[in-house]
């Protein structure tokens, strides 16, 4: 049987990286139905999918592509439902090569079955197709009160919804979607296209979404429970604030944080000239930092006309980032300087960024993550030109909520401490999930932890 | 969307609106602000809340217009709405939050540069209301732009105003005016609160270090978010590096590094006045330019 299996992936369509670079479409261009069958008929249909064992909201892998290998793209789409609501996200932006498509057998003998690019298709054939996947059990009269309009917060509301439960989604800022419309480009996520319509689903299931609602300041969690009626609380208010490094200069005009960069750009729009915010981006970006966020980041700033550099203190394959996100920005110009850190800002007579005062690193002994941990050069100091920095180092949870909520407890990173196959916190009827709970990780671990969150959450009010 | 219930000119440029937003009514603090962003398309904008009643659902902003987005919410009217109203936000003021017998131990003067005035007057009312008199100093350029002067002479003990040019009343700075009080008139205070544009908080605070009386400022700095996640609104107290929009807005005077903050504010200046030259021409050019083509 198995050589007879093609070893070769049906390769995705992309835009052109020179196009690209200037513009803010979509990069990956996604399968098309004949593609997406040929793909499809790839798979082995495993009695024991490895796959399902590493996707962290467990879908039936094998079995939606047995729909799509028989063009039966609505009982795919019916099939994915079943255990995912952000289908088109997830196979955009899950991290594969490390989880389905990482434990695939075909992997073993070529390449792996593009399950994510799969999932996209049929997440967009459906939304195409105005396929309606709102199945919901009849109200129980409960109502549950789910915090941020996250990757968490939507599945963990989505779930609940179905088994009919009353929820309600707060979110603080203007527009739902969490990191999936403040952080993720969309260039890489499509905000209309795609969150848009993800959201619209999570809504079709009944969930109310009421923006501008800030848990912890506009409302207290004291209040959902005793004002509001509220009978158990998600929290999934995610890991917004951002890390600086703390040098000399840091302060300068010019110095920004990933997260300030991308949330004018994408929530505010600012790169389209109909929107009132502004983005300030010079000629050359120096982006500090090598995760996905990063590369967003140094990706936006090409987009905006600017060199951009991704300067990161470790060699180029301990990057963080997802091999993909590295590859595109490569083919796209993105200047990595590897093995250099910061020491300083440097500042004009202006309070501008003029430069940055660098070291250059080595590879020492493996630190406690297991990665050889950088060593500054000594004697190494050089300067680097650049008229923006941008401080992309990783986030820390908001700890707006959890300083206004008596009972709730965080460990010393701020991060909620919650069960983690459960979600549930040291204050009963709250559960917490995602980022808030993990500090900063990925759009497909925080879904997994609002669907556990959801099953916990319906066992605790069932009782 | 939140209806505007009323509005009212303080002068040609400042202007009051109530909003309808009862879950941000009912959790106002004196000291805090909100987030308003005006239209869908429109920036998100921090500003100060004046006035909140809780029961009617009710909180009153006031606003001078500088740029694209404050002129921009000059135009809407009693009856319209704007799109987004999000808060309060930031810590409340120290004062509404300390012990009661702290608080009664304060002899507390409210210096109020210009706009300024809108952010003091909830916490003098809040005082009142709490058995507490204090002394309130209403400075600006000259008499027409002194605004809520009726509204704190409600609340107050006393208010001095002072106009750089000597139009009404003292004439001369905030600063020279609470020099006077304290030196000529013998009157004592032990807390100081400047809320105004960053030059005179500044200057404000060199006085009051010199008169030997602590004080809060309330800073503005860019914001995006307001809710501590980008980091715009960074602010170095002292030694350390805070967020205004949720480690403040309100800090110790005489920690906070104004030169620095100043410049900060100035970041975007160019794309602000760019904003504001296309809006005012769209708004006095509505046939397409003056005629001669040159906009074409």
């Amino acid at each position: 049987m198995a050589n007879q299996i093609n070893k070769v992936k049906v390769p995705v369509r992309e835009q052109d990286p020179l196009l690209r670079a200037k513009n803010f479409d979509e990069v990956c261009l996604g399968y098309n139905e004949e593609e997406a069958v040929n793909e499809a008929t790839r798979c082995l249909g495993c009695k024991k999918p490895l796959c399902v064992t590493g996707c962290p909201v467990n879908i039936n892998i094998p079995e939606f592509i047995a729909h799509v290998k028989n063009k039966d793209f609505e009982g795919a789409a019916k099939e994915i439902a079943k255990f995912s609501s952000l289908p088109a996200v997830c196979g955009r932006v899950c991290p594969q090569e490390t989880q389905c498509e990482g434990k695939c057998v075909v992997g073993n003998m070529g390449d792996a079955i593009s399950i994510g690019k799969l999932e996209r298709f049929v997440a967009d054939w459906s939304r195409e197709n105005n396929i309606d996947l709102s199945d919901r059990l009849a109200d129980n009269g409960k109502k549950v009160a789910v915090i941020g309009a996250g990757p968490a917060g939507l599945t963990c509301a989505g779930d609940l919804a179905k088994k009919g439960y009353d929820v309600t989604i707060f979110e603080a800022l203007h527009s739902p979607g969490g990191v999936l419309e403040y952080g993720i480009p969309e260039f890489r996520l499509p905000k209309e296209k795609v969150v848009a319509k993800e959201v619209e689903n999570i809504k079709k299931l009944g969930v109310k979404i009421e923006t501008n609602v800030i848990i912890g300041k506009t409302l207290t969690i004291d209040q959902l429970f005793d004002e509001e009626g509220f009978n158990a609380v998600f929290i999934g208010s995610g890991a917004g604030l951002p890390k600086f490094m703390g040098i000399p200069g840091e302060q300068a005009n010019g110095v920004l944080s990933a997260n300030e960069f991308l949330t004018r750009v994408n929530l505010m729009k600012a790169y389209d000239d109909d929107y009132d915010t502004p983005v300030s981006i010079g000629k050359k970006v120096a982006v500090i930092g090598g995760g996905n966020v990063a590369m967003d980041a140094a990706r936006t700033a090409l987009r905006l006309g600017s060199e951009s550099h991704i300067v990161y203190r470790r060699a180029l394959e301990q990057l963080p980032a997802r091999q993909e996100e590295v590859h595109h920005a490569k083919e796209e110009g993105i200047v990595f300087d590897i093995l250099t850190n910061p020491t300083e800002i440097l500042v004009d007579e202006n309070g501008n960024v003029c430069g940055m005062k660098c070291v250059k690193m080595e590879l020492g002994e493996p630190d406690e993550s297991g990665r050889r941990s950088p060593v500054v050069i000594e004697g190494s100091d050089f300067v680097m030109e650049a008229d923006t920095v941008i401080m992309s180092l990783g986030t820390s949870p908001n700890p707006l909520i959890s300083s206004n909520t008596p009972g709730l407890e965080v460990n010393k990173r701020r991060c909620i401490i919650a069960e983690e196959e459960t979600g549930k916190t040291t204050r009963d009827g709250v559960y917490a999930g995602g980022d808030a709970v993990t500090g900063a990780a990925t759009v497909i671990l925080a879904m997994g932890a609002g669907k556990k969150a959801a099953a916990a959450i319906d066992e605790y009010l069932s009782k | 969307m939140y209806k505007i219930l009323e509005k009212r000119m303080l002068t040609d440029t400042i202007f009051e609106m109530k909003i309808e937003a009862p879950r941000v009514a009912k959790a106002a603090l004196p000291g805090q602000f909100v987030i308003v962003k005006t239209t869908q398309k429109g920036e998100r904008v921090p500003l100060t809340i004046s006035d909140y009643d809780a029961e009617a659902g009710t909180v009153s902003i006031v606003t001078q217009a500088v740029g694209k987005s404050t002129m921009e919410l000059m135009t809407f009217e009693e009856g319209d709405s704007i799109c987004d109203f999000v808060g309060p936000l930031g810590c409340p003021t120290d004062l509404c939050t300390m012990p009661e017998e702290e608080l009664k131990q304060k002899n507390i003067i409210f210096i109020a540069g210009g706009v300024g005035a809108a952010p003091i007057y909830p916490q003098v009312k809040w005082l009142k209301a709490h058995g507490i008199d204090c002394d309130v100093i209403i400075g600006a350029r000259t008499k027409n732009l002194i605004i809520l002067e009726d509204q704190m002479r409600e609340v107050a003990k006393n208010v001095y105003i002072s106009t750089d040019d000597g139009s009404y009343a003292f004439n001369g700075r905030v600063t020279d005016l609470l020099k006077k009080l304290v030196e000529e008139d013998g009157k004592q205070y032990n807390h100081a609160v400047a809320i105004g544009p960053m030059i005179m908080m500044k200057f404000a605070v060199m006085m009051t270090k010199g008169l030997g009386i602590p004080t809060v400022v309330s800073l503005n700095p860019i914001m995006v978010d307001g809710t501590g996640m980008c980091g715009a609104c960074r602010v170095t107290i002292g030694d350390e590096v805070k967020f205004a929009c949720v480690d403040g807005p309100e800090f110790d005077g005489f920690k906070v590094n104004f030169d620095e903050a100043m410049r900060r504010q100035t970041m975007y200046r160019t794309q602000e006045g760019r904003a504001k030259l296309k809006f005012e021409e769209g708004q006095t050019h509505k046939n397409g330019g003056c005629g001669c083509g040159g906009d074409k």
